[in-house]
């Protein structure tokens, strides 16, 4: 049977669970300690992981989750406190209101949606710094947010695999 | 239909409205920010937090030690194979034995350096291992692998076996934030090496310094060695830091504009020496203030409303 994560398909999901959800957070934000330095295109794994939750779980996951891992990223990067919170708060806020629509739609034209909002992201950033008199990092940063699109497919079919499980356990079944 | 799953969303708990949470997450944190940047009140909150998180961050930097050490792996085997090939091939035996000690007097040249260096100035220092460059694109800082219990404070300079590369700006427990030399918030006051000349260097981004406030007629040339005045109580006198590279005598300005390139491998990774503190200057003497001007102040900020 083909996954099909959208609200397009059939398909019925188990609910997601919270602490699932709470470990692919933490996992992002690992990820997103590591230090690469300045190397271009290493995705923002927090701020990808929040839009898959915010469009997925919007009930769940929202604003205030938001702030938080954007405070423990300001501290992770050694920026200015409220950088992230802020980037994160006003992303947050785009895949929870844009949740509703974007579901229905397959998930390359759904990548194409989260990427104006990634964009929009490092732009707010972007602002913040610029403005406190920080120097621009090149047009080549930007390019975090393309690859971060291009994950978004595979990511949520991993992001979606507990749900996928089936409701009835059979002991029989080969795997 | 729900967008959560199976269960309908209780209609009555969905608490307050988007608008309203983004508002006030907004203004919270704009307030982090100015509190941050303006007043720098956030600093034991940071502090508090990375250390809690050091574990983490421990774990995060794994990776990229892993990657190190298979790059090391992957070298002895590289020898290991040379050194087989060079049991039945004498010449390139040799070789490889001369390749080794160009590594090891490269080094040798390198640590004495250090101790040179250190054995010149008067204040002790300690030699520390860069980690990795901070993740924030935004400004140039890299982390060392000494902190609050090796001694490192706040404001102490870093320099490397050619000059000065930075200061450190923020200490952890078991690390340290080195601000860099090119950092667009960094000012390090400088004289020129060939005539005494004192002038402010600041960080202009992309790896470059500019030095600032000088006079288009300045007594400046491309090649000239700027070294640390001494003035500001904190970075010894004398150490090399920047290179005039190119002056652009602009009269559309009031000041030239004066690019230097640092001296040191201020982007490259290695060892560093954090020099310890240095005993302050004498306090300069307190203007007096007239009382005229005193008690005109407060009727001035009067007359402005």
């Amino acid at each position: 049977m083909a996954v099909q994560p959208t609200h397009a398909s059939n398909r019925i999901l188990l609910p997601a669970r919270s602490w699932f959800i709470m470990l692919s957070m933490a996992v992002a934000l690992l990820l997103n300690l590591i230090p690469f330095g300045h190397l271009p295109g290493v995705p923002d794994w927090v701020a990808l992981a929040l839009t898959f939750w915010c469009i997925h779980q919007s009930l769940m996951i929202g604003m205030g989750a938001a702030f938080f891992l954007g405070l423990a990223m300001d501290v992770a990067d050694g920026s200015v406190m409220g950088q992230h919170a802020l980037a994160y708060v006003l992303l947050a806020f785009a895949a929870g209101g844009l949740s509703r629509r974007l579901l229905w739609f397959p998930l390359g034209l759904q990548a194409l949606h989260v990427l104006p909002m990634l964009l929009g992201m490092q732009i707010v950033m972007l602002l913040t710094r610029l403005i406190s008199g920080g120097e621009f990092p090149g047009l080549l940063w930007f390019l975090s947010s393309f690859v971060a699109t291009a994950l978004w497919h595979p990511l949520t079919h991993l992001l979606l695999l507990p749900q996928y499980r089936p409701t009835e356990r059979d002991d029989n079944r080969p795997i | 239909m729900s967008v959560v799953g199976h269960s309908p969303p209780s209609f009555f708990k969905r608490g307050p409205a988007p608008l309203a949470k983004l508002t006030f997450f907004v203004i919270l944190s704009v307030l982090l920010l100015v509190a941050d940047l303006r007043f720098h009140t956030l600093e034991w909150v940071r502090l508090g937090v990375a250390t809690a998180a050091w574990p983490m961050q421990r774990v995060a930097y794994l990776p990229v030690e892993a990657g190190g050490d298979l790059g090391k792996y992957f070298s002895t085997l590289a020898t290991l194979h040379q050194e087989n090939d060079g049991l039945r091939k004498k010449q390139v035996a040799i070789a490889n034995l001369l390749l080794r000690q160009n590594h090891l007097e490269d080094e040798n040249k390198h640590l004495r350096a250090l101790l040179d260096m250190r054995a010149r100035q008067s204040v002790e220092g300690r030699i520390a291992d860069i980690l990795y460059a901070a993740r924030d694109p935004f400004s140039r800082k890299i982390v060392i692998d000494k902190g609050m219990q090796q001694g490192i404070a706040d404001g102490q300079a870093v320099i490397d076996d050619i000059g000065v590369i930075g200061q450190i700006t923020r200490v952890f427990p078991l690390t340290a934030e080195v601000t860099l030399l090119t950092d667009k918030g960094q000012a390090i006051p400088v004289q020129v090496q060939r005539n005494g000349l004192r002038a402010i260097l600041a960080g202009a981004g992309a790896g470059m310094l500019e030095l600032r406030y000088m006079a288009t007629n300045a007594e400046i040339q491309p090649g000239d060695i700027l070294v640390t005045s001494g003035l500001d109580g904190i970075y010894l006198p004398g150490l090399p830091v920047a290179k005039v590279i190119h002056i652009d005598h602009s009269s559309s300005f009031s000041f030239a504009r004066i690019q230097c390139a640092p001296l040191a491998g201020v982007e490259r990774r290695g060892q560093v020496l954090v020099l310890g503190n240095r005993e302050s200057l004498p306090a300069p003497p307190e203007q007096p203030v007239p009382e005229e001007e005193k008690s005109n102040r407060g009727k001035h900020v009067k007359k402005g409303h």
